[in-house]
């Protein structure tokens, strides 16, 4: 569904700040992976997910989206099959418009934008319908400006926002590690959930090995820019934290003694 | 200083501060609605006067005049628009340059002079400093401007409305966002500045009518009348929650009431020529009070506050 291959990316080439963050990644999905990505500051995990969404393009490689290959393609008009949701809560939304705006945005993605009228009365009741299944009280509070929300309550409306018109790939940027613990499981829920239900092809990016394994039915381990670590199935449900951790100390040696990945 | 004076000057400083609410609505669009500090507007608030002028001399109707007028001013906003996002230079830069290039455009719309006059001749327009007292309702320059302001906001209104409009708002809210859902942010950039610009020639070409010439220099500082506008209307009506169309219209007023001022400022004895450095530090202090305000006047923000709203 997704293919990657022999992606390189440098950042500041040339420079003293020169980094490579991807050497030759290649990833395949298929339709229906949930897939966990975990790693290190700096494996190219987030990088990776730039890739596909097309921020800025890739050194070289190719990457290929339901075989067509969407290298060149802008990353609005790649949109089109993507839903992403961010690390920071203020990234996936738009601060200063209502939170119906904002899902009338979404739910416009990948359509052409003419004339027509921003926000109709039919979807208002649909997004009341799905601001319910959050169970955060937002279905009451549609015309609030966003920037209003909590941290915890703007990124489960991202995720509905990605999830609204349903995205050929979700891509999940650590998206519950800025919240607190409890609003972070809320919001994982909430992700299972819709994951579930649409059966959705998706890559979620954590820094807690539990959750890597806790979820989803395939987990990648990155290094250096590149998948260094690929189960799936039942050899996945077997893993544990501390296998993980095994695997990645004898990848990165002593280095991974300091990483954040060992506070998770 | 008699205070009859400064009353007889009270209904010519409303009918300039409308026109210049006009332009006003202009530079919320780009300053506000999109985020983007627009330079140009300095060189549109010539070009529309000048393009209207020059029509009007060669014996085009009104409606000619403006629309033509409107179309230079979308034209300097396309430029500026491609500047930033073809070439990217940064906003104000690219707004700095296409107002440098538009001075020389606009000696060449008048012809290589540095000013057009309407001078006496009959010509068909619809405001002037003439018609503020002594004529039919119908005929006075504050109701014909207000008219059109109240027709500028309520186009703008529908505009923001349509899902056009609504990708115009997020890319000013949230480009990085807006992208990720798909939106075309240059091409919104773009648009922006071509309506907001378009508004400005448009008010530009009324002022050109109102004082009866263009001149090359009428739209120096046009940015910081504009912005002084803009922030009047929020700081004097900012605690009234309104729709859209009601924060267009307190830019207006801000217009009305920065002309107030300025004609009081005037009448209490004031340099004309000092004018200028009045209106900038007035918008300086005005710009800096949300700074000022959060780094020495912070209330603990409750949990789950809003930084950005």
């Amino acid at each position: 569904m997704l293919r990657m291959q022999e992606i390189w990316k440098t950042f500041n080439a040339g420079t003293v700040n020169e980094k490579t963050a991807l050497s030759g990644l290649s990833l395949e999905l298929q339709e229906g992976d949930f897939v966990t990505v975990i790693g290190g500051n700096g494996a190219g995990k987030s990088t990776m997910l730039n890739a596909v969404a097309g921020v800025w393009p890739v050194d070289e490689g190719k990457i290929y989206i339901d075989n067509m290959d969407v290298t060149r393609l802008a990353e609005h008009r790649r949109a089109k099959y993507l839903g992403r949701v961010f690390q920071d809560p203020m990234t996936g939304t738009a601060a200063n418009m209502q939170i119906q705006e904002n899902l009338a945005l979404a739910l416009r993605r990948g359509k052409k934008r003419f004339l027509g009228i921003g926000i109709t009365r039919s979807e208002r009741e649909m997004y009341k319908e799905k601001l319910q299944t959050l169970e955060l009280g937002l279905e009451d509070r549609m015309t609030s400006k966003v920037g209003l929300l909590s941290g915890g309550q703007r990124q489960a409306l991202t995720l509905l926002m990605a999830t609204l018109k349903k995205p050929r790939l979700l891509l999940l940027d650590e998206h519950t590690a800025a919240l607190d613990p409890k609003t972070a499981a809320k919001v994982l829920e909430a992700t299972d959930r819709i994951v579930g239900q649409d059966h959705l092809t998706t890559l979620m990016i954590t820094h807690n090995m539990k959750d890597a394994i806790a979820h989803g039915n395939r987990l990648i381990m990155m290094h250096e820019g590149r998948v260094i670590y690929d189960v799936s199935g039942d050899e996945k449900k077997r893993l544990k934290v501390s296998d993980l951790l095994a695997k990645f100390e004898q990848a990165s040696g002593s280095e991974f003694a300091n990483d954040r990945m060992m506070l998770a | 200083m008699e205070i009859v004076k400064l009353l007889n000057m009270l209904p010519g400083a409303v009918a300039q501060g409308l026109i210049w609410g006009i332009m006003a609505i202009g530079v919320y669009v780009t300053y506000k609605v999109l985020d983007f500090a627009d330079l140009t507007v300095d060189g549109t608030m010539t070009a529309g006067g000048a393009v209207c002028v020059v029509m009007l001399l060669r014996g085009h109707s009104v409606g000619e005049a403006l629309f033509l007028s409107f179309l230079a001013g979308m034209l300097a906003g396309l430029v500026t628009g491609l500047f930033h996002t073809v070439m990217g230079i940064p906003p104000i830069l690219a707004g700095i340059l296409t107002q440098l290039g538009l001075y020389s455009v606009n000696l060449r719309i008048m012809g290589g002079k540095a000013n057009q006059s309407l001078g006496m001749g009959n010509y068909d327009i619809l405001v002037s400093l003439r018609w503020i007292k002594d004529v039919p309702f119908y005929q006075n320059t504050i109701f014909v401007t207000a008219i059109f302001v109240a027709m500028i906001i309520g186009v703008l209104y529908w505009f923001f409305g349509t899902e056009t409009g609504c990708a115009i708002r997020a890319t000013g809210s949230n480009p990085n966002m807006s992208r990720a859902q798909g939106i075309n942010t240059n091409l919104c950039k773009i648009m922006g500045l071509m309506l907001s610009n378009g508004i400005v020639a448009l008010g530009s070409g009324l002022y050109a009518q109102y004082q009866g010439f263009a001149d090359v220099n009428m739209g120096r500082g046009a940015i910081v009348i504009g912005l002084a506008a803009v922030i009047i209307g929020q700081v004097t009506f900012g605690r009234i929650r309104g729709n859209f169309a009601f924060k267009m219209l307190t830019v207006a007023f801000g217009a009305i009431i920065y002309y107030l001022v300025m004609q009081v400022v005037i009448w209490l004895g004031m340099d004309p020529n000092d004018l200028k450095l009045l209106s900038a530090l007035v918008v300086a202090v005005f710009l800096s009070i949300p700074y000022l305000k959060s780094k020495y006047f912070t209330k603990p923000v409750r949990k789950g506050g809003a930084s950005r709203a």
